[in-house]
């Protein structure tokens, strides 16, 4: 407890120089990789992260020290190249998308590791601390890492709000935005760049290796959450943020404990979360959903199964018999379990009346009771005009289907076949 | 790609393997680094199709976080007896050659345990594909036909799945867990660019490996750097080099 | 022994995640002819077939070749794939892959046998691509790598053959090759069900016709089938409503079918 209080209270100022930190990485990768995400290029980000480290190597080499201007341009360099090479390998040969990328991705990592364990041998004094780019150590984050990353966060907020629309169109349809004129190329290779710079100012703390969670969880969970584009970037933004920081905490207060793998387990946990219990794409939503569809099939075909024991009896005009239960399984193989309590539902509903052991259609079951009837003969009717499709088969069509049917379609069908009321033939 | 995410991937399944037996020779690490191959594509089939997430995306999230992971668990096991460590993890042991030695008759040595076990595994590997060639040829080009044939694609789909994750587990002691990606895929596509026969993709292929693997050493050596990014490089330039004559031998031939 | 039926669809859906693409389909088709299916894009054409061959499996209903399951008819049924769906890049020559159409599930491991051979010359001869036998597939034209499709299947010797569209893409000689063979094939008693774009050529190409939009729309002669009314039903729009019915299923991820059974 104490250390969280230390934690959040910024006791030691370089945890607070962390903390914006890792808001200004994880905000900037998740708004780019929203339409890295969109535009299905979600693996170009692992290229490109795995390219960084040959550049940062070379920035290094060329400083002579860990200057961070120094790296952050090889480490761009790199990055940009990388996604070039990707491109030129797919236009110009038989190789594929994702063999391209891990042609890239390995040739430019082996690279780094060539030149890491090159600076690691020539003893230089200043290299400690590179490694540091393979797994991510978000404690190293210092004030002027802080005031570059949260440039990059501005360019990139910046660029994406002047360019809204653009980004948009290219995601949706890159086609279509040419068609109507925009320079496809221009807007493709401005998301390029700032794809790399968000993956380029989060190396540090999240590493090669996984950076390109980064890019590609934070969206895939928003995903779920939403289907309008600028809530998914601000959804993103908050899962990414909120992960980042929980993994910088862990790592903060587990010495020791690299910060990219932390802040990769929180995401995923919250995909996770998010495709349980998101409102319309969710495990549990359709589980409801699927009951709740279960159970207006039930009712219907109860309502309608009272109506087919007063049409064997040949009244139909009053739907005012008392009913036990086992009359209706007379009529169709229902579920006794389901049946009772499907009953027990319809009373609450209003829909049903017990007297006794018995039960009977209040006038609202009986109005609803003819409507589930007139929509499976309408719904045959319309088979035999449009479909060919047997007599003997009509029936088992139209089950199921009359309980989708729509106030809005059931008006369609009447005015198509030009019948009113309950058609007589049943099949 | 998927042998990508199934490189990262069998990283948990080894740690755990390795927390279990305590050293890294055991069969058992193969079994927990296939294990986790294994539960690693049922994730991205989970996440492709029923949480209908893009295929590209399902692959980098659930490799990051096994990899996530596997990491987790070597920084918190640390302390113990365990010397897994990351920059192992990530670019092999041959750099320092500490590999475990195979002496037989108390002082005869006739080298590191890792060669036995990639021989092993490399003679499994091509008996396999003699033996299933024809298979493995069928579901690569046309797999709705191998169906239509009656021909049981998932067993094929999960034994070729099997050796990328044998190939890779073996890999992973001397190569790292990143660069065997490029041993899996730079050779063969540089072949492709090349070669028009599968039999003829195979040999180049492994022509070009070898190849790769005998001047990186050398040159790794001379610069005083990391064998398998040498290797790795070497392959990865001599991809480039291929790339470019055979566009040029392309534009040559459209000119005459 | 010529059977009257070759393919029985009993009362047949296939659902793609949640919309049924085939919707209680019913048909049983003549042996020994040439027969077409048609209808719009996105009408289940390509679906019906990938469920006759078992790649898909039905919602409900079931398929029946000669009568039998088609997992022991697999010896006497041939499928032809949309040509775009391989990688023409493969590595392989025209002979490589005329020879997997005498791969079995049981031969895989075995060495081709010299009648196999024989019947893949025969079979690549027939297409008229001899020339061509040893030439890497991603250097044949659009019409050659048909056709190469075509020899793989005829390498099967099957009595039934199913073909995904195959005269799309295809240079006019290739078209009346594949014409004169499909006759050939007729006179051999081979039956051929065939996905079919142009509706110009259906009555000149074939003996019998499955309409079909979702639904089966017709089926029959061609002269039965190619009536205004079946087309307008088909193509016209008329069926709107059984489109808004399958939104509305997808949307409301409603089950097509109920557990229990009406008596």
């Amino acid at each position: 407890m104490e250390t969280f209080l230390d934690f959040i209270s910024f006791k030691d100022p370089n945890v607070f120089y962390v903390v914006i930190g890792i808001f200004c990485i994880c905000s900037s990768s998740a708004l780019i990789g929203t339409f890295a995400y969109l535009r299905k290029r979600a693996l170009i980000g692992d290229a490109i992260a795995h390219a960084l480290l040959p550049g940062i190597c070379l920035g290094f080499l060329v400083a002579g020290e860990k200057n961070i201007i120094y790296l952050f341009a090889g480490a761009f360099l790199t990055g940009w190249l990388s996604t070039f090479l990707v491109d030129f390998i797919v236009n110009r040969s038989k190789v594929k998308q994702d063999a391209a990328i891990g042609i890239v991705l390995s040739s430019f990592f082996a690279l780094g590791i060539v030149l890491l364990t090159y600076i690691q041998n020539s003893g230089t004094t200043e290299q400690g601390g590179l490694n540091s780019f393979l797994f991510g150590q978000a404690a190293a984050i210092n004030k002027s890492e802080v005031s570059l990353f949260a440039g990059i966060l501005v360019i990139v907020v910046l660029i994406i709000i002047v360019f809204y629309r653009q980004f948009l169109i290219v995601s949706f349809n890159p086609d279509f935005a040419k068609s109507i004129g925009l320079k496809v190329k221009t807007i493709e290779f401005l998301l390029t760049s700032l794809t790399v710079l968000a993956i380029a100012s989060g190396i540090q703390a999240l590493g090669v290796v996984l950076m390109s969670a980064l890019i590609i969880t934070p969206a895939a969970a928003a995903r779920f959450w939403t289907n309008n584009l600028l809530k998914m970037l601000l959804i993103a933004v908050g899962f990414s943020v909120l992960s980042g920081w929980v993994g910088t905490y862990i790592s903060y207060v587990n010495f020791g404990m690299p910060t990219g793998p932390w802040v990769v387990l929180v995401l995923s946990i919250i995909t996770l979360l998010s495709f349980v219990f998101s409102v319309n794409h969710g495990i549990l939503a359709r589980f409801l959903k699927a009951r709740k569809n279960r159970r207006k099939i039930l009712h219907e075909n109860i309502l309608k199964a009272l109506y087919q024991l007063h049409e064997r009896e040949g009244n139909t005009n009053e739907l005012n018999r008392r009913f036990s239960p086992r009359e209706l399984l007379s009529i169709r193989l229902f579920d006794t379990r389901n049946l009772q309590n499907g009953i027990q539902r319809l009373k609450k509903q209003s829909l049903l009346k017990q007297e006794g052991g018995l039960y009977f259609l209040t006038s609202q079951g009986a109005k609803e009771s003819k409507r589930i009837v007139r929509l499976h003969r309408l719904w045959e009717q319309y088979l035999l005009k449009r479909t060919q499709i047997d007599a003997y088969h009509v029936h088992s069509g139209a089950e199921a289907i009359e309980h989708i049917l729509s106030p809005e379609i059931e008006k369609e069908l009447i005015r198509e076949l030009g019948i009113s009321g309950i058609p007589e033939e049943d099949f | 790609m998927v042998g990508d995410a199934i490189s990262h991937a069998v990283l948990p399944g080894i740690v755990v393997a390795y927390f279990f037996s305590g050293d890294k020779t055991s069969g058992l690490l193969l079994f927990g680094a296939t294990l986790t191959g294994v539960i690693a594509s049922a994730i991205i089939d989970f996440l492709s199709r029923k949480a209908k997430i893009q295929g590209d995306a399902s692959i980098g999230i659930t490799y990051t976080l096994l990899f996530a992971l596997g990491m987790i668990m070597i920084a918190s096991g640390g302390g113990n007896n365990v010397d897994l460590d990351m920059n192992c993890v990530l670019y092999g042991d041959i750099a320092t050659i500490n590999l475990d030695k195979v002496i037989v008759d108390g002082n005869l040595y006739i080298g590191p345990y890792a060669f036995y076990v990639e021989l092993v595994a490399f003679f499994i590997i091509l008996i396999v594909l003699l033996v299933g060639f024809k298979g493995f040829k069928l579901i690569s080009f046309n797999e709705d036909f191998a169906k239509s044939l009656g021909i049981n694609t998932g067993i094929w789909h999960y034994l070729m799945m099997g050796l990328v994750a044998l190939t890779t587990v073996v890999g992973f002691e001397v190569v790292g867990a990143v660069l065997v990606v490029g041993f899996l895929i730079i050779p063969p596509a540089t072949a492709q660019l090349i070669v028009n026969q599968l039999k003829n993709m195979l040999i180049v292929a492994v022509a070009f490996g070898v190849g790769a693997v005998i001047i990186g050493f050398y040159v790794a050596s001379w610069f005083n750097v990391s064998y398998t990014g040498g290797m790795i490089l070497v392959a990865g330039i001599n991809f480039f080099i291929v790339l470019f004559l055979s566009n040029f031998s392309k534009k040559l031939k459209l000119k005459a | 022994m010529k059977e009257q039926c070759s393919i029985e669809v009993h009362n047949l859906t296939t659902t793609y995640g949640n919309t049924p693409v085939l919707w209680d389909v019913d048909f049983e088709l003549p042996s020994g002819q040439i027969i077409g299916i048609i209808g719009p894009n996105g009408s289940g054409k390509t679906t019906l077939l990938k469920t006759i061959m078992g790649l898909l499996s039905p919602a409900s209903g079931y398929v029946k070749i000669f009568d039998k399951n088609i997992d022991q008819m697999r010896e006497r049924i041939a499928y032809v794939p949309q040509r775009e769906s391989v990688d023409w890049d493969f590595p392989a020559s025209v002979f490589d892959v005329v020879k997997m159409g005498r791969y079995r599930s049981n031969n895989l491991f075995r060495r081709s046998t010299k009648t196999d051979l024989a019947i893949v010359e025969e079979s690549i001869e027939k297409v008229g691509l001899s020339d061509f036998r040893n030439r890497q597939i991603s250097q044949l034209s659009g019409g050659q790598q048909q056709r190469v499709f075509i020899a793989r299947a005829l390498a099967q010797k099957a009595d039934i053959y199913l073909m995904d569209e195959p005269f799309v893409g295809v240079d006019a000689a290739t078209e009346n090759a594949i014409l004169s063979l499909l006759q050939e094939m007729k006179k051999d008693g081979k039956t051929v069900l065939m996905i079919h774009h142009d509706l110009q050529t259906v009555s000149d190409y074939f003996d019998y016709l499955v309409l079909l939009n979702t639904r089966l729309i017709a089926k029959g002669t061609p002269q039965e089938v190619l009536t205004e009314e079946n087309l307008s039903n088909a193509y016209g729009g008329q069926l709107t409503l059984l489109a808004k019915v399958a939104n509305l299923i997808k949307e409301n991820e409603f089950p097509i079918r109920e557990r229990d059974v009406d008596l």
